[in-house]
């Protein structure tokens, strides 16, 4: 190994950054984007979802029960309407997800202190709003139901018997239950793999595809030192991007921090040597920058995406799923973000995540040292 | 380790891709400070030789020495004591030309306290002072390939390896060139060069013709000339050429018929015997001779002479 011939391929490598507007976008902006576009554009929060209604009554109660969904969060009442055909056009051209009818005899019923049944038609293209929707419409009824009740025993100089029980609930580590406290830290995880994986299969094809890796492996310089070399400029600047990420996560989101910086540099350090190892791998054997960019996008970003726990716990899917995910790398990454932002787990107890990721990191490192040779063929 | 005055030493060299035979049975022996052209076709396993003498193809069999070091089993030693420039200009167009050489200094380990030594030196030879901080993107054919002919030589190889290192540049950039080459060759490096432009291979100490993978003739471009035509060549000049080409296949002691510019080239036996029957032959089929006379060959005329009979001799195996 010479460091001489090292730092000449690395000196190299950074000035084609530096001169190379595309790459330059990919390292500053897309960090940059993929963080405010994850933290104000992806809201797994349902808020201010559009109600129609159709009140068949029209009396005082019926609009009480009415203010109550107006004075939600997570309700809007758009629009008053006068039959069934309006909300099933609303919710067939998607201006309603939910439309609620209350019956003609509701204030009646009510003051004959009978049950009545409010009628909730529920979009359920997506069954998980529509779940979480039906939830909220419920507690909404039963809140105004047990004001009715105690001002209904009240008037007749009784008193409500308090519940035998109730749940008296605290939420930990993100105590505002905001998505975007869950969903921010996992970023990372996206903005390494397009930075490692994708830009270096594309710097390593490129050599290949240029005829210039022929003029490059005729001189004494080592395979080693090539991929050294080469994937040294794209560690610093992963890490740098992780630090720009860390620091927008906490200064601009507001996502609590509560772990050791020094855990988030090793983890994401050895993310990045997978991801860097995975990019040059693929631009081994593809040759060709788009068919490696592709594959690297496929194998990294993909399931980073989708099945590392970053938007959709892994603990929710079908159990087939969940033993995949443990062959990626990603996952453990995201969940030592995890715990790190929101926890403060330390990192003695990371373990299960870290052990993993470095022997990833090693195999991988291994990998791609072993299927790079100095030959055409 | 071979006599020292053996730079390449190529014994049955062989190099298959699946059941094509890209290079067959090649066997050459290179001197120092020689510059070896080696001239042949497209595709005829010029380029597929250079890689093999360069380590970066294995050879399917036999062995090639170079520089003493089998290039099979030691590649790496080869490198430190060779320069390659491959077919295809492949410095980094977008480094600047000082960048391009700073790289490939540091790739051959130049010592530091060398190294502005080397890089003037190599600005000189290529004339490139004063262009150091150009986009090597932007630079003309012609300079493009002095700079990756300095970027090869920078750590002073005694072997070089040019992989048609002309090909797209201008005749006054091609000869300017030449001349380096020969600049080198006189300091003692052996330079080892393929082309397919023949006036090209007469710059050349010796050469060696390749086609399909074979050699089919080795020696100076004038023993080449004067004893590997199988036949003597009658230049005549006539009207109209393409019928007389067409009348002179059949005509029993022409051994080929070609068109050389407005006159045709004729290979046949024996030059002055043939010159009057020759002429006899067109004026009976009423194509007008204005001019016929023997000539030397060039090398074309040598490597045609050379590969149709070759072909010829293939066509008649069973």
């Amino acid at each position: 190994m010479s460091f001489t011939r090292l730092l000449a391929v690395a000196k190299k490598e950074i000035v084609q950054i530096l001169r190379d507007s595309r790459s330059l976008i990919i390292v500053v902006i897309m960090p940059v984007t993929l963080m405010l576009l994850f933290g104000y554009g992806v809201n797994l929060d349902l808020k201010g979802l559009p109600v129609y209604v159709y009140d068949r009554d029209g009396s005082q109660q019926s609009q009480d029960l009415l203010k109550h969904f107006q004075a939600s969060e997570y309700f809007h009442v758009v629009c008053v309407v006068d039959g069934y055909p309006a909300i099933a056009k609303a919710l067939d051209d998607g201006h309603a997800k939910m439309g609620i009818v209350i019956p003609w005899n509701f204030s009646q019923r009510l003051s004959e202190g009978g049950p009545v049944q409010v009628q909730a038609l529920v979009d359920a293209t997506d069954d998980n709003t529509a779940n979480v929707l039906i939830g909220y419409a419920q507690a909404v009824v039963q809140g105004y139901s047990a004001e009715v009740q105690i001002n209904w025993l009240h008037e007749r100089g009784q008193s409500l018997q308090p519940a035998a029980m109730s749940v008296e609930t605290r939420t930990w580590y993100n105590e505002n239950l905001e998505s975007s406290a869950f969903i921010i830290p996992g970023v990372l995880a996206l903005v390494m793999s397009v930075i490692g994986a994708f830009l270096t299969s594309l710097t390593i094809a490129r050599e290949w595809e240029r005829g210039t890796m022929e003029q490059l492996i005729s001189t004494p310089v080592s395979a080693m030192e090539i991929m050294l070399g080469k994937l040294a400029p794209y560690f610093v600047l992963g890490m740098f991007d992780v630090v720009v990420c860390a620091a927008i996560a906490i200064y601009w989101f507001h996502v609590p921090f509560r772990g050791s910086y020094v855990t988030l540099l090793v983890s994401s350090a050895l993310f990045l040597v997978v991801v860097l190892s995975l990019g040059f791998f693929i631009s081994v054997l593809a040759k060709s920058q788009f068919a490696a960019s592709q594959i690297a996008l496929l194998i990294t970003f993909l399931p980073a995406f989708l099945l590392s726990g970053f938007l959709f716990s892994i603990e929710q899917m079908p159990v087939a799923l969940q033993w995949i995910t443990r062959i990626l790398p990603a996952r453990y990454y995201v969940s030592v973000l995890k715990q790190i932002f929101l926890k403060g787990t330390p990192t003695a107890m990371l373990y299960a995540d870290l052990i993993p990721l470095a022997v990833f990191a090693l195999v991988l490192a291994l990998l791609a040292t072993s299927s790079f040779h100095k030959r055409l063929e | 380790m071979p006599e020292a005055n053996n730079s390449v030493v190529v014994e049955n060299l062989v190099k298959r891709f699946g059941d094509f035979v890209a290079v067959d049975r090649l066997s050459i022996e290179i001197r120092k400070g020689e510059v070896f052209g080696f001239l042949g076709p497209n595709g005829a396993g010029k380029s597929t030789t250079i890689r093999m003498l360069c380590g970066l193809l294995r050879p399917t069999s036999g062995h090639a020495l170079v520089a003493g070091y089998d290039v099979a089993r030691k590649p790496e030693a080869v490198r430190q004591n060779i320069g390659y420039m491959s077919q295809k200009f492949s410095l980094y167009n977008d480094l600047k030309v000082i960048e391009n050489i700073r790289l490939f200094a540091g790739l051959y380990s130049v010592p530091a306290k060398e190294l502005q030594g080397r890089i003037e030196w190599v600005l000189a030879m290529a004339n490139l002072k004063g262009q150091e901080n150009l986009i090597t993107g932007t630079l003309p054919g012609g300079w493009k390939q002095r700079l990756a002919l300095g970027c090869a030589v920078l750590h002073k190889p005694p072997i070089i390896f040019l992989d048609e290192p002309t090909s797209g540049v201008d005749p006054i950039s091609r000869r300017q060139f030449w001349d380096l080459i020969h600049q080198m060759a006189e300091e003692g490096v052996t330079v080892f060069v393929t082309t397919h432009y023949m006036e090209e291979a007469e710059y050349c100490n010796r050469l060696a013709l390749i086609f399909r993978g074979k050699m089919v003739a080795l020696g100076t471009p004038s023993e080449l000339k004067r004893d590997s035509m199988k036949g003597e060549l009658l230049l005549v000049e006539c009207e109209p050429l393409g019928g007389a080409v067409e009348a002179l296949q059949s005509a029993s002691e022409v051994m080929d018929a070609a068109v050389f510019g407005n006159a045709l080239h004729l290979v046949v036996p024996d030059a002055v015997a043939a010159m009057p029957r020759i002429e006899k032959y067109l004026a009976d089929r009423s194509i007008d001779v204005s001019h016929i006379e023997k000539i030397r060959p060039t090398l074309e005329d040598v490597f045609v002479s050379l590969t149709t009979a070759r072909d010829a001799a293939e066509e008649r195996k069973p």
